[in-house]
């Protein structure tokens, strides 16, 4: 049975660190940032929540299972709000697509002034109302 | 040697190259962006070192390094964020 989970956490220990290194090349060789994210934070976490599964099966402890768990969960929870954060703060700051991109959806959609999303596109003649101006007009 | 011996005589060569890889890209990154994903990307590789360490030390103890790397990684990341969209708000 020892003999067993050496070999399964061994190969998860594997497994993390050729996924990591997968996310490196990505992030080296991906031509744009918004596809550098898209490549390093999947990847990575997939990896380092397999290497810390291998290392929680290896001990074969209730703490270090525990504590291995702690870091996997947070890591799958934070992984996505911080790539959303980036990339919304990378679109807002100007940083352009790649030239060969064929789609950008949002484009002309947002309002670059107050940073806000519309569903609908709308030019730069209209009078654009937020929710804001809306309630100081009801109070006045 | 047991098998997981082995793997991480693989593994540990393995982290430190992506490691030094990510460095490039933090080196030459053309914004300021790339930069910081490039950082909270060394940081959550960070705690596969850390992770893989632990076995090789025979100490438990040192994951708990992992948790409080995690943490700060996505706090660095999230106060990028919100500056970086500040200086472009107008």
């Amino acid at each position: 049975m020892t003999e067993i989970i050496d070999v399964v956490s061994a190969v998860l220990i594997l497994i993390g660190s050729i996924f990591i290194f997968i996310s490196s090349i990505g992030l080296i060789k991906m031509p744009d940032i918004y596809m550098r994210m898209s490549a390093t934070t999947k990847a990575t976490t997939l990896g380092v929540g397999s290497i810390l599964f291998g290392t929680a099966l290896y001990f074969e402890e209730v703490g270090i299972m525990t504590r291995a768990i702690i870091i996997i969960i947070f890591l799958f929870l934070t992984a996505p709000i911080g790539a959303h954060l980036i990339g919304r703060a990378a679109y807002f700051d100007g940083i352009p697509l790649w030239d060969k991109s064929i789609i950008n959806e949002i484009e002309g959609s947002f309002n670059p002034v107050e940073h806000v999303l519309y569903s609908e596109k709308f030019s730069s003649d209209d009078k654009v109302t937020l929710p804001r101006d809306q309630t100081e007009h009801n109070s006045d | 040697m047991s098998f997981v011996e082995m793997a991480i005589f693989v593994s540990i060569p393995i982290i430190i190259a992506s490691m030094l890889l990510m460095l490039y890209r933090v080196a030459v990154g053309p914004s300021l962006e790339d930069r910081v994903v490039a950082l909270d990307l060394i940081a959550t590789t960070a705690i596969g070192f850390v992770a893989v360490y632990s076995i090789i030390s025979n100490s438990t103890t040192v994951l708990d390094v992992g948790i409080i790397i995690a943490m700060l990684a996505f706090l660095g990341t999230t106060a990028f964020a919100y500056y970086l969209e500040r200086r472009s708000k107008t």
